[in-house]
């Protein structure tokens, strides 16, 4: 029998193995720790405020009725709190889209050596530091109605009246895209010295040009990244807020989703209505978080014949 | 399928921040050659062939083939094939696409690309694989990947890269074979580098042994082996035996050398009688080259001092007393290495000598040569080869 001759001081070893056997892994306890400040920090307060969102205050239920969903059929029902879906969508997927499209060539000449290639580099990625606030601040004074641009093209006569740059829109793009491109353009570097530079060379070699390589070798194998990369800026730019306040039009058309939320938990004490607003902010990120996935999916997905 | 007379290399140079990599090279390569360069790992053999290829512009000189100057052409107007050490497979394609690729690229009509790429990928014997992404193939087979799509286009010359490096030792024999065969049922015209000899010898129609980005030696297999122009040319020609010697006298193209560190001590060292190669006189520094098998190992250590012996291309280049020290079974003979002074010598014996015995190395005086120590000195142009 297999217990004669086990005594207990040799069983630590054929426990494990036993453990093993089964598909436990005894150092997975090493988790531990990591999983209970998990559970208190994320999980705990996460489904908390899933619970609030069926708490709707009496004012909701009577104005939006649905019972415990009240403040699901007010959020779907209310435009002014609905169209800020719409709204968050408007700014943080052109924003994600143009931080991709526009990392691309710019990481792919940064490739090559030349001179001054570091401060060129730096001075790309330098706006991750500044933070959003510092950001919004910088292009208040810069693009404001009496920031610099204007009084330059005032003073050039190149327009009779200021340009409206900010407080609007154009604001909060062009904040998304000063706070997202380094962002963008870090991870698509990276991506892009993980692909093998002899491929480029074999294809020149064999009679391929730089548009034809770009298109049949270095783009395929950089679109998993490029899908990574636009849904990492695309949930940076998704729950925007302090540019959408500084530097937006914060009641009117950059009036997105974690305003709303604001608004809710702040102006109007609805603890439960800013859950419900924050819980769908969620939802829809996941929604163009999988679909993208989704298509990412079918794309290459193995080695790129690189150190990556 | 080579469709052109010669391709001419002059005064091929190229400089990495002021440090040559590559220092003139001046090579007539003929319609379906097949040279191999040859050097130590960092002697500028890649530089060379990816200036050929385009991919590294030229620093000096200039590359023609049948006299139009095409080192001005990128890489993809040369019409070159190239076989990399890394293979460079495209990861996302397969096979046949890969195979394709070029074909592709050069607008051939579908058909025609269909057609050629089946044949491209039997001529590898990779039929059944064609399917498959290069990452689900072993070494090999995406090593004979890699040379079908370079010779799939049918190019005038076809540039390999250690094509053979990361191969382990039974596949790259195997492979070594494939790759003469190919040269030789294509027609094709290649250059090929490699670190190996005994690659660049059983492959190679002529040979260009490198060193620090500059020639040493341009020859065929049969010249660089029977006589190489340096001991440089002579430690890649299985010469194992490189021993530092002054030079006593030298006349008639033989020297007689002093060897101070082989021999006991005090008795100013063992003295040989070679075939001077390259202008040596008395006094001068020199590198004596023995190839092992030219050694013969005798029990009883003979008195007679090669100074007294004399000469005589025929005679005995004197003798080497020494202690057997190992002894390595290699099949038919065996590997024996002797302890003479300060310095292990390496000789052949069909019959295992005793280990700690001691014997007599001698060797005939036309197969022990004495080359200048300076390497510099050695200029060797190109010789051309008769067409
Ligand atoms: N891109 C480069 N930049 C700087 N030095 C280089 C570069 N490529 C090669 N070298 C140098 O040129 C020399 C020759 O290199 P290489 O041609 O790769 O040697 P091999 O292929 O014979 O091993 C080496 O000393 C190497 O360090
Ligand atoms: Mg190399």
């Amino acid at each position: 029998m297999s217990a004669v001759g086990q005594r207990p001081g040799r069983a630590t070893a054929s426990l494990r193995h036993r453990l093993a056997e089964r598909g436990i892994d005894p150092t997975l306890l090493l988790l531990v720790p990591g999983l209970v400040v998990a559970v208190a920090l994320f999980v705990y307060p996460f489904s908390y405020g899933i619970g609030l969102t069926v708490q709707p205050t009496a004012a909701m239920q009577e104005q939006w009725g649905g019972g415990a969903l009240a403040n699901y059929v007010a959020f779907f029902r209310d435009p002014f709190v609905f169209d800020s879906v719409w709204l968050t969508m408007r700014l943080a997927l052109p924003a994600a889209l143009f931080n991709v499209l526009a990392s691309v060539p710019v990481a792919m000449v940064l490739r090559h050596r030349f001179r001054g290639k570091r401060l060129l580099t730096s001075l790309l990625v330098l706006p991750i530091t500044l933070g959003t606030v510092l950001t919004a601040q910088g292009l208040l004074i810069f693009a404001g109605r009496q920031g610099w641009i204007n009084r330059t093209l005032l003073e050039l006569g190149l327009v009779d009246e200021p340009l409206k740059l900010v407080n609007n829109y154009l604001g909060v793009m062009l904040s998304l895209i000063i706070t997202g491109f380094p962002f963008a353009f870090l991870l698509i570097s990276s991506y892009l010295s993980g692909i093998d530079p002899s491929l480029e060379q074999a294809a020149k070699t064999l009679g391929a040009g730089w548009w034809q390589r770009f298109r049949r070798i270095v783009l395929p194998l950089l679109a998993p990244g490029l899908a990574t990369t636009f849904v990492l800026t695309f949930v940076l730019a998704f729950s925007v807020f302090p540019s959408a306040r500084l530097v937006g039009d914060a009641m009117g058309e950059t009036r997105v989703m974690s305003l709303m939320a604001f608004r809710a938990f702040g102006e109007q004490n609805d603890y439960t209505m800013a859950s419900t607003i924050a819980l769908m902010m969620g939802a829809v990120e996941l929604i163009v978080v999988v679909a993208v996935l989704g298509l990412r999916s079918l794309l290459y997905r193995g080695t790129t014949g690189g150190k990556g | 399928m080579s469709d052109f007379e010669s391709l001419e290399l002059r005064g091929v140079g190229r400089r990495f921040g002021g440090v040559d990599a590559l220092a003139g090279l001046d090579l007539t390569i003929r319609a379906g050659e097949f040279v191999a360069l040859l050097g130590p790992s960092g002697c500028g053999k890649s530089t060379a062939l990816n200036c050929l290829a385009g991919l590294l512009p030229l620093t000096h000189g200039e590359i023609r083939l049948d006299g139009r100057r095409i080192d001005t052409l990128p890489p993809e107007r040369r019409g070159f094939g190239m076989v990399f050490q890394s293979y460079a497979l495209f990861p996302h394609l397969s096979v046949a696409k890969n195979v394709a690729f070029g074909l592709q690229m050069r607008g051939v009509p579908r058909a025609e690309i269909d057609a050629r790429v089946r044949a491209a990928i039997d001529l590898v014997k990779l039929g059944e694989h064609a399917k498959k992404l290069p990452g689900q193939l072993s070494g090999g087979q995406q090593q004979r990947v890699a040379i079908a799509r370079a010779v799939v286009l049918e190019p005038s010359l076809v540039l390999m890269d250690e094509p053979l490096s990361n191969l382990d030792a039974k596949l790259r024999l195997d492979m070594r074979t494939e790759i003469r065969r190919l040269h030789q049922s294509l027609g094709l015209t290649t250059i090929y580098v490699t670190h190996d000899q005994e690659e660049a010898l059983s492959l190679a129609d002529r040979l260009v042994v490198m060193r620090e980005g500059r020639v040493q030696q341009v020859g065929t297999p049969d010249e660089l082996y029977e006589s190489p122009a340096s001991w440089y040319v002579a430690d890649f020609m299985g010469y194992r035996n490189i021993l530092p010697a002054t030079v006593v006298s030298a006349s008639g193209g033989e020297a007689v050398v002093e060897l101070p560190r082989v021999g006991s001590a005090g008795d100013g060292g063992v003295r040989l009688i070679g075939r001077a190669v390259g202008g040596l006189g008395a006094g001068d520094r020199a590198r004596v080259a023995v190839r092992p098998e030219d050694f013969t190992v005798t029990g009883a250590p003979r008195v007679a001092p090669a100074s007294t012996s004399g000469g005589g291309t025929t005679g005995d280049a004197g003798s080497v007393p020494g202690s057997v020290s190992v002894v390595e079974y290699h099949g038919r003979e065996f590997a024996v290495g002797v302890q003479a002074g300060d310095t292990m010598l390496h000789a052949r014996a069909t019959t295992a000598p005793d280990v700690g015995g001691a014997v007599t190395l001698t060797a005939p005086v036309d197969r022990v040569l004495v080359f200048p120590e300076s390497l510099d000195a050695v200029v060797v142009a190109p010789r051309e080869v008769a067409a």
